[in-house]
C-alpha cells in the first residue's frame, strides 16, 4: 500500500515542483542583485538565494503546489470510494477505512514531500546560481561563497521538516474531506476543492508556527 | 438471531424508520419487502454498524451492534456477509483482489484463500474475470462479484440487498437457488431485501413488509399469500392504486 502511494503521490509530483523552483531561482537571483547592488557586497546573493530557498520558499512553494495535486488527488479518490459504497464495503469486510486508507497516504506524503521538496530546493539554488553567473555581474566563486557563508546545517533540515509536516497536513486535510464526502459527484467536487483550500491553509498556518517554535 | 428494537432513524427531517421491530430467527431466509425509499437499505446497513440508529437498537446473537467495542464490531462484521445494492466493488482493485481482500483481512491460508476464490466465483457463475477490473464488467457482473465477494467468507449471516435487480430472468433463477442453498448447505441466515416478489415467495421463509418506516406485516408465504392487509396484496400482486 504504502509504496505505491508514494510513487503516485511524490514521484509524479516532481515535474510541477522542478518546474516552480527554476522560476523561483531565477527571481530570487535577480531580486537578490536588484536589493544588494550598491549597498551589500554581490556575494550576499548566494546567502539569500540559499537561505530563502531551503527555509521558506522551496517548502512553501511546493507545499502549495502539492496541496493541489495530492490532496485533490487522495479527496477525489476516498470521496468516489465513500459515495460508491465501497468504504462502508471495506467497513463491512472488517478493515477500519481510517487505518486502511488514510494512513498509507498519509505516512506517503510525510516521506515523500521532503524528497520533493530536497530536489526543488537543489534545483532552485542551481537555477540561482545559474542566473547568478549568468545575468548577473557574479562568478561561481563568489556565489558559492555566499551561500556556504551563513550555511548552518539547521537551514536544510528546518526546512525538509516544514515539508514533512505539509506533507501530513495535506493528506489528512485530503483524507478528512474525502472520506466526509456525501452527494454523490457534486459532493465529490466540493469537498476535493475545500481539501486543496484546507491544506493550504494548514500548510500556512504550520509555516507559521515552525517558524515561531525553531527560530 | 437478529433482532431490530424500535428502531429510529431520520435523515435531516426525513423520517425513514419509526419504531421498526422485527425477529430474524437462525437459520432460513427472511425477505424483506417494500416500497423503493422506505428504508429497506438503511435497515441493512444499521446490522453491521454502518448507520447509528436515533434510537432503538440492533442486536445480533444477543449484543447489542451500535454500542460494540471496536474489536467486537471487527469479529462481527467478519460474522455477516453483506451482498451491496450496487455492488459496491472496489474499482482500483481486480475482481480476483476484490474477492481476496476480505479473505486475507481474516488471516486464512494462501491455499484456502485461492480455493474460495475460485469456488465463490464459479458458485455465481463467472469464470475468466479474475484480472479483469470492475468497470469492464456489466452491471450483472459486477452484481454477481459483489455476492461472491460475501459467501467467499463463509459467513453466518449474509445481508442481501436486492440481489437479482438488474439480472436477467435465468441468472435471477440461478441466483435464488444460490441463495437456497447457501440457507440449506452452510446453514447460514439470510436477510434478502428484494422487490422481486417471485423471488420472494421462492426463497423466502418468512417474509416481513416495511411500510411507513414499521413493521407492516410478517409471516410465512403461506401467511403473506392469504393477509387481508389491502396495502400488502396490493404489493405483492403488484398493483397500482
Ligand atoms: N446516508 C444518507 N443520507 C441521507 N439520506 C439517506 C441516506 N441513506 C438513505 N437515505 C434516505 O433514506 C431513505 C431510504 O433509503 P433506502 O436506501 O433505505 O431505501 P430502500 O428502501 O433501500 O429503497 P430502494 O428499494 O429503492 O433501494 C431514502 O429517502 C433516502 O434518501
Ligand atoms: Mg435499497
Amino acid at each position: 500500500m504504502l509504496v505505491p502511494q508514494m510513487l503516485r503521490l511524490g514521484v509524479q509530483s516532481i515535474p510541477i515542483a522542478l518546474f516552480i523552483a527554476v522560476f523561483t531561482g531565477i527571481v530570487l537571483a535577480l531580486l537578490a542583485s536588484y536589493i544588494f547592488t550598491g549597498t551589500v557586497p554581490l556575494y550576499f546573493v548566494g546567502a539569500l538565494v540559499g537561505k530563502t530557498i531551503m527555509m521558506e520558499l522551496g517548502p512553501v512553494l511546493t507545499g502549495m503546489a502539492l496541496a493541489g495535486r495530492v490532496g485533490a488527488s487522495i479527496a477525489a479518490e476516498l470521496g468516489t470510494m465513500k459515495v460508491t459504497e465501497q468504504v462502508d464495503a471495506l467497513e463491512t469486510l472488517a478493515f477500519d477505512p481510517a487505518s486502511y486508507l488514510v494512513v498509507p497516504r498519509v505516512l506517503a506524503a510525510t516521506l515523500m514531500f521532503p524528497v520533493v521538496t530536497a530536489f526543488a530546493i537543489a534545483l532552485g539554488v542551481v537555477t540561482g546560481w545559474i542566473t547568478a553567473v549568468n545575468l548577473l555581474d557574479l562568478s561561481t566563486v563568489e556565489f558559492v561563497k555566499g551561500l556556504r557563508m551563513f550555511y548552518v546545517p539547521k537551514d536544510l533540515w528546518f526546512g525538509l521538516l516544514k515539508a514533512a509536516s505539509f506533507g501530513a497536513a495535506v493528506a489528512l486535510a485530503g483524507s478528512l474531506r474525502g472520506l466526509s464526502t456525501a452527494g454523490g459527484a457534486r459532493g465529490v467536487g466540493r469537498e476535493t476543492t475545500r481539501a486543496v483550500v484546507l491544506g493550504c491553509e494548514a500548510i500556512l498556518v504550520l509555516d507559521a508556527f515552525w517558524a515561531l517554535v525553531l527560530l | 438471531m437478529i433482532r431490530f428494537d424500535n428502531l429510529h432513524k431520520r435523515f435531516g427531517d426525513r423520517v425513514v424508520l419509526d419504531g421498526f421491530t422485527l425477529e430474524v430467527p437462525t437459520g432460513g431466509t427472511t425477505v424483506l419487502i417494500g416500497a423503493s425509499g422506505a428504508g429497506k437499505s438503511v435497515i441493512l446497513k444499521h446490522v453491521v454498524g454502518l448507520i447509528r440508529p436515533d434510537a432503538g437498537h440492533v442486536e445480533v446473537d444477543g449484543q447489542r451492534v451500535d454500542t460494540l467495542e471496536r474489536d467486537d464490531l471487527v469479529a462481527l462484521r467478519c460474522s455477516i456477509g453483506y451482498v451491496f445494492q450496487f455492488a459496491a466493488l472496489f474499482d482500483s482493485l481486480t475482481i480476483a483482489q476484490n474477492i481476496r481482500l476480505g479473505l486475507e483481512r481474516q488471516g486464512l491460508d494462501e491455499a484456502v484463500i485461492t480455493e474460495r476464490l475460485r469456488e465463490s466465483l464459479d458458485v455465481v457463475g463467472l469464470s475468466d474475470v479474475d484480472d479483469r477490473f470492475p468497470d469492464e464488467l456489466s452491471g450483472g457482473m459486477r452484481k454477481r462479484v459483489g455476492i461472491a465477494r460475501a459467501i467467499a467468507l463463509r459467513p453466518r449471516y449474509i445481508l442481501w440487498d436486492e440481489p437479482t435487480t438488474g439480472l436477467d430472468p435465468v441468472t435471477s433463477a440461478t441466483m435464488d437457488d444460490l441463495m437456497r442453498r447457501t440457507t440449506d448447505v452452510f446453514g447460514v441466515t439470510s436477510v434478502v431485501v428484494t422487490h422481486d416478489m417471485r423471488s420472494a415467495f421462492s426463497i423466502g421463509s418468512r417474509i416481513a413488509m416495511l411500510a411507513d418506516g414499521r413493521l407492516r406485516a410478517v409471516g410465512t408465504p403461506e401467511e403473506m399469500r392469504n393477509i387481508d392487509d389491502p396495502l400488502v396484496r396490493r404489493f405483492i400482486e403488484g398493483r397500482a392504486e
